[in-house]
């Protein structure tokens, strides 16, 4: 998820750090709000709000909980954690701004077990009603749920026909190649008239040999062995 | 009230282009005016209330003043996931109105009842809880919570109530409307059993002098009223069409109880026991002991047991 948020964030969005609640900004809802970590790296990064108070994240007293946070952070949207909630209230701001005449977007990034919720395919069903084409979600179809794998506990394969079946436009890429998400990314809508749907194939714990596809990394805390194994890997230095 | 309710809101929506209205598929016969006159404002979601929440979320991010309605416990119980976290935790102005509160559609079953909804709608932090007493009252409400900034819950009647107030009352969130004075005993009610709290008052009148407070507004309450009725009354008794639970009685023992009174309480509400009972409202009001005879008996028992003491 990290290459999806910094592609949209880098390229995509038409955001403003300096007026975060500009009428005429993209919205992006993190509705796999457990990602919020990134989306507090890419806020930062950007200069939404100082990169130091990245260190106060998950601490006591902090605004950066666990799970994204818009009370008193500037850049995130809506408040997320509970999965199943971002895309109908995504659905809500394309609506204000298709009966509008609003020049925004709405994009929403969701989880693969996130779509157990029904939540979401009530609003699945909704968007296309209401020709949403300002509206793009993007699944982070990495194969892996919470407590085994989405084959598993509840398969959504044939994912893309399940979505073009409820009348949406979809398109399937390598959610780690930044060309394919760049490139997709910038011919939305892929159909005037009906919303969009990208899902990325990803790779849980992409670049980091001991995390990939590993169940125990969307729990554990890597350690201060691990955290430098994982940096080396990924090039960088902490 | 329903009616009362949708003449308001084509008023307050011809003022203010941000109100919006949604509907869980529900409003037949109703909600056509509004559909005709405000179509780019309106949006049937279908039968899916959680989605019907959300986007009521999104809405008001932008700006809008949204009614989700639907009936019954629809548009609070199956979406209140989507009330808590996206409505309440935003502080958004999402006004959520369930037609047929109580056991208004009693004949359809339980599962349309309406009867633990002030107490869900009461722990939800920023939520104000509204049930009218009748039509004038739920105009009055109707208009006072598209003026509120924030979330809250109108439950209203469904049609056909006896209309209790003769003249517009001074209506303002948070403060009760003494429909009757006396200082004997005070009767508190909320929601569309007002008639039937008013009836069971005139019932006891040549006994006792009784007051009868209309309590639209359940959450905030008004505290002042009920430490008045403590003070000057030697019992109160809350009566509503709702569980036991978490409701009106509660909110009113939870004054007195911080607060030190010696008045007493008598909760009459539904027993959580009574829910198989099928039949109209009037009908079920007597099974559950809760129409003016029922309330008029109970007080005077009460009132005979405390004297034996």
């Amino acid at each position: 998820m990290a290459d999806l948020l910094a592609v949209l964030y880098g390229k995509i969005l038409r955001i403003d750090a300096a007026n975060p609640k500009w009428a005429e900004r993209d919205r992006f809802i993190l509705s796999k709000g457990h990602g919020a970590a990134i989306l507090y790296a890419v806020l930062a990064e950007k200069g939404f709000f100082s990169k130091e108070l990245l260190n106060t994240y998950y601490q006591n007293g902090s605004f950066l909980a666990g799970h994204a946070n818009s009370h008193n952070v500037p850049g995130v949207e809506v408040s997320t954690g509970s999965l199943g909630h971002g895309l109908p209230i995504g659905c809500g701001m394309a609506l204000a701004g298709k009966r509008g005449n609003k020049p925004y977007r709405v994009f929403v990034i969701m989880s693969d077990g996130e779509l157990d919720e029904g939540s979401n395919w009530e609003a699945i069903l909704f968007a296309p009603q209401h020709k949403l084409d300002n509206l793009v979600a993007i699944v982070d179809y990495n194969k892996i749920q919470s407590f085994g794998t989405v084959s598993e506990v509840l398969d959504l394969d044939p994912l893309a026909d399940k979505w073009l079946s409820f009348r949406w436009a979809a398109r399937e890429i390598d959610g780690h190649n930044y060309k394919q998400i760049e490139s997709t990314l910038e011919s939305i809508p892929f159909e005037q008239g009906k919303p969009s749907v990208i899902i990325a194939h990803t790779v849980k714990g992409k670049g980091v040999s001991f995390m990939e596809n590993q169940l125990v990394w969307h729990y554990k805390s890597p350690d201060d062995k691990q955290l430098a194994q994982a940096l080396a890997e990924l090039g960088l230095t902490k | 009230m329903r009616t009362a309710f949708i003449e308001t809101l084509l008023e307050l929506a011809e003022q203010d282009d941000r109100v919006w209205l949604l509907t869980g598929d529900l409003g037949f016969s109703v909600l056509e005016p509004f559909v005709k006159r405000f179509s780019d404002r309106f949006v049937n979601m279908g039968i899916a209330e959680q989605n019907m929440t959300g986007v009521a979320a999104g809405l008001a991010l932008e700006g809008k003043i949204v009614f989700t309605c639907s009936i019954a416990n629809f548009p609070v119980m199956r979406c209140l996931e989507q009330i808590r976290n996206d409505v309440c935790y935003h502080n958004l102005n999402v006004k959520i109105v369930a037609v047929g509160g109580g056991v208004a559609y009693g004949a359809a079953g339980y599962t349309h009842f309406a009867v633990e909804d002030l107490a869900v709608m009461r722990a939800m932090p920023n939520m104000t809880v509204i049930a009218p007493g009748d039509q004038v009252e739920a105009g009055l409400a109707t208009r006072a919570v598209k003026e509120l900034q924030g979330p809250s819950y109108l439950r209203l009647g469904k049609a056909g109530e006896s209309c209790v107030h003769k003249t517009t009352p001074l209506f303002t969130i948070g403060q009760a409307i003494t429909v009757r004075q006396g200082n004997d005993i005070t009767l508190i009610s909320t929601g569309g059993i007002l008639s039937e709290v008013l009836s069971a008052a005139e019932q006891l009148a040549p006994q006792f002098q009784v007051r009868v407070l209309s309590m639209p507004t359940v959450k905030p309450l008004d505290q002042d009223a009920v430490r008045k009725a403590a003070d000057e009354t030697k019992l109160i008794v809350t009566v509503e069409e709702h569980s036991k639970i978490g409701g009106l009685g509660d909110a009113v023992a939870e004054i007195l109880i911080k607060d030190h009174f010696n008045c007493e309480v008598l909760k009459l509400a539904l027993d959580s026991t009574s829910h198989s009972n099928v039949g109209s409202q009037s009908y079920l009001r007597q099974q559950f002991s809760l129409s003016a005879a029922w309330i008029a008996r109970a007080v005077r028992e009460k009132l005979e047991y405390n004297e034996s003491l």
